[in-house]
């Protein structure tokens, strides 16, 4: 169990260092919030109707974003061999590394999304869902997540890559997150019906995740 | 001691240590007569009290400009003379005009619930605050991303002055475009159009925040200076043991 947790604490203490790339998430959250109204107008009425999913758009493209430095930087320093080849099981170790991308790059952006949300004229129930809905969908996006990362590990400009294989396997969580989000404030679907599946979508990628990624690592590092 | 002296961080050190005592008591004294004057000053006959949220979001918006301003001259200074303080300037300013510009979309943003009834509003004079605002988070990130001071110091005066394009955009946003902030009332051709009785406290405020600006800028030079200076040493030391 310890060597997790010092995993866990090596990880969040490189994430928050130089290089590390924390708070980029958030940061690249806030410029393509910035740049969706710019594109549509300045209509607030619109962009409140479509806000949830604009914020639901911006998180994905974050997180997919920050899964680069999830496997990749410790394969090229040479330290995730010294991982894999650790005393604990690689599903949990996967697993762990997931968590700490999580809380560093996925909950920043929950705490910033109702004050983004401002942006785009949300109201105060709209931007309580959405941030639900967030705090929920993020877990699952960086599990499945980590599943493109462990595939593209080897690969120096895998980026786009990666980006190819994880958005396909990320729908579902974007369509559910984003009808939760909608179903909270109107329409005929209650919030419970997606959003249920939608914690059913995180907790099944909590599973199949580690596993598929540990099963990739495998692969690659042979 | 002439001022070009100060370029050696040592002398700038022990002129920063011996200064900030006296700049912080001077920005005291400024908040306390700024304070003082913002109380007296009038409620304004539309708005009411609520105008005195101006002498929070004005200086946040001007002190906002000037640390880009003093950041683009510290640019100048590290691509250009290669001033061994530049580029400690530069980097110590950015948090403080990051903050301020902060301060001024905040405050604005509660000013405007009241009178405009939004919190927010797509208009350009918001939307090139809001640029100048990732402006700096992206030089904040960029000096945290590359690990060697002075190569980071390079890349953030370039970027630096690309984004000072923004400055003159701000300014005259509200008259190049047709927006829901006011137009110029201070900085304007002609006279001011605000009321001695409000511009007076203005005026106070902003001096006081930009010695809180100036305070705050010395000490974190010495900070950079210091921070490193403990870089160097860990270098050293980790080169030593080998």
């Amino acid at each position: 169990m310890s060597a997790l947790a010092s995993l866990l604490m090596r990880d969040l203490r490189v994430a928050v260092r130089v290089g590390g790339g924390a708070l980029m998430g958030v940061l690249f959250f806030l410029v393509v919030v910035t740049l969706t109204p710019l594109a549509l107008g300045p209509d607030l009425a619109l962009l409140r109707r479509i806000g949830p999913a604009i914020l639901w758009l911006a998180a994905l493209l974050a997180s997919l974003l920050a899964l680069d430095r999830l496997f990749t930087a410790d394969y090229e320093d040479g330290s995730l061999d010294l991982i894999v080849t650790g005393p604990a099981p690689l599903e949990l170790v996967v697993a762990v590394k997931g968590l700490a991308h999580w809380l560093t790059t996925g909950l920043p952006l929950i705490v910033a999304a109702p004050l983004i949300g401002l942006f785009l004229d949300l109201d105060a129930a709209t931007a309580a869902a959405l941030t639900l809905t967030l705090l929920v969908g993020t877990p699952g996006l960086t599990f499945i997540g980590l599943i493109g990362a462990a595939i593209a590990v080897t690969l120096r400009r895998g980026g786009l890559l990666l980006a190819v294989l994880v958005l396909p396997l990320t729908v579902p969580v974007l369509i559910f997150g984003v009808a939760a989000a909608n179903a909270a404030v109107s329409g005929p679907l209650p919030f419970g019906t997606p959003f249920t599946v939608l914690c059913a979508l995180t907790l099944a990628s909590m599973v199949i995740g580690p596993f598929a990624g540990a099963a990739a690592l495998r692969q690659e590092m042979e | 001691m002439a001022l070009i002296d100060f370029a050696n961080p040592s002398q700038f050190l022990k002129f920063a240590t011996r200064a900030v005592p006296w700049f912080a008591g001077a920005t005291v004294l400024a908040f306390a007569f700024g304070l003082h004057q913002v109380v007296s000053a009038p409620d304004d006959y539309q708005q009411g009290a609520t105008v005195k949220i101006m002498y929070l979001h004005v200086p946040g918006a001007w002190l906002g400009m000037l640390g880009w301003a003093v950041m683009t001259l510290a640019a100048f200074g590290t691509l250009v003379w290669r001033h061994p303080l530049a580029d400690v300037a530069a980097k110590a300013a950015a948090p403080l005009g990051a903050a301020f510009t902060l301060m001024c979309l905040i405050t604005g943003s509660l000013w405007g619930r009241p009178m405009w009834g939004t919190y927010w509003v797509w208009d350009a004079r918001l939307t090139s605050v809001l640029i100048l605002f990732l402006l700096y988070l992206g030089v904040m990130a960029l000096w945290r991303t590359i690990d060697d001071p002075s190569r980071a110091a390079r890349a953030a005066a370039i970027l630096t002055l690309v984004g000072a394009v923004d400055l003159p955009i701000i300014k005259f946003s509200v008259d190049w475009w047709n927006t829901l902030h006011q137009p110029a009332s201070v900085l304007r051709l002609g006279a001011p159009t605000i009321h001695p009785a409000i511009l007076l406290p203005l005026l106070v405020m902003a001096g006081a925040f930009t010695l809180l600006f100036v305070t705050l800028q010395i000490a974190a030079m010495r900070n950079e200076i210091l921070r490193r200076r403990v870089r160097t040493l860990r270098l050293l030391q980790a080169s030593a043991v080998s």
